[in-house]
């Protein structure tokens, strides 16, 4: 499996993911955000976590309008897989890969700790190696993590089993608790906690691991 | 030539910042202040000629994001 990690400046979880991502398995190229295009054959794009652009005007905003980013709409649109973690996600609803978009934190704060989640559905490459309804902690390092769209919206990810992953305890304000979204053909994941900080046991715990595995073993089979 | 682009929350967004100001408002001793709402003001100066249209569309595909917010031309 081919992933592609996409560096922006301001970038910070760029490596861990590359890291995360090859100790599973993958083969990882990193990709500049002024480049246009992707490494041929990439099954996977990842795109980190970080303050891409100094989260100027909006988190994700600038990014989202790079020439890089043309390229992963490109690629989500013939039906690639993208992953999106923390800024990442931020990045695919500015680009509208994903619907909806994340506001300032309801409490206002800065919140970095490991929170339980509940895995809401094991029908994606991202979540197969987990079981609905199962409780893993990942960290969240976030300021703007509330999940928010149309009523319309959260009807549609619940119905049709798109929302990834729940905050067992909501810390942030996300509209039903939502901590990770599908796009409608499940190859598109955003998600604000970062499964690449809890991938190894020196990390204080693996559940991010069996994202990475879970990815790398059905990708490498697609 | 200049525009002006007023920035704001759309209706039932919730807005935790006005929220903070408002509490902060009221900590000072201002009663009354019954919702405070916090955007932005983008100030461009442009070509002579641009059009509206251009700036709504500058608009629609950064300055805002209109899935929570909603905007206002003002031609200076």
């Amino acid at each position: 499996m081919h992933a592609a990690v996409v560096v922006f400046p301001g970038s910070n979880c760029d490596r861990d993911l590359a890291v995360a991502l090859s100790r599973a398995g993958a083969r990882v190229t990193m990709v500049w955000h002024k480049d246009t295009a992707m490494p041929q054959g990439v099954d996977l794009i990842a795109v980190p976590g970080g303050f891409s652009f100094g989260d100027y005007l909006r988190c994700g905003a600038i990014a989202a309008n790079s020439p890089i980013c043309q390229s992963v709409k490109a690629h989500a649109e013939r039906g690639g897989y993208v992953l999106g973690i923390c800024n990442g996600f931020q990045i695919l609803t500015e680009t509208r890969v994903l619907p909806g978009t994340l506001l300032r934190n309801a409490a206002l704060k800065y919140i970095c700790r490991p929170v339980p989640l509940t895995v809401t559905t094991a029908d994606s490459a991202f979540t197969c190696r987990y079981e609905a309804g199962q409780t893993i902690t990942v960290p969240i390092a976030h300021h703007d993590g509330n999940y928010h769209a149309d009523a319309e919206t959260l009807a549609a990810l619940k119905d049709e089993d798109r929302i990834a992953f729940r905050y067992a305890r909501n810390p942030n304000g996300s509209a039903d608790d939502i901590a990770g979204i599908l796009s409608q053909n499940r190859r598109v994941l955003g998600m604000m906690p970062h499964p690449e900080r809890m991938a190894e046991p020196a990390h204080g715990g693996t559940d991010g691991a069996a994202m990475f595995a879970g990815l790398v073993d059905q990708l490498a089979h697609a | 030539m200049k525009a002006r682009v007023y920035i704001m929350l759309k209706t039932g967004v919730l807005d935790p910042q006005g929220e903070a100001v408002r509490h902060a408002l009221g900590s000072l001793g201002f009663d009354g202040v019954n919702s405070v709402r916090q955007g932005k003001v983008i100030e461009l100066d442009l070509k002579d000629g641009t059009t509206e249209a251009t700036i709504n569309d500058m608009c629609e595909r950064l300055l805002a994001n209109t899935v929570i917010e909603s905007y206002r031309v003002e031609i200076l």
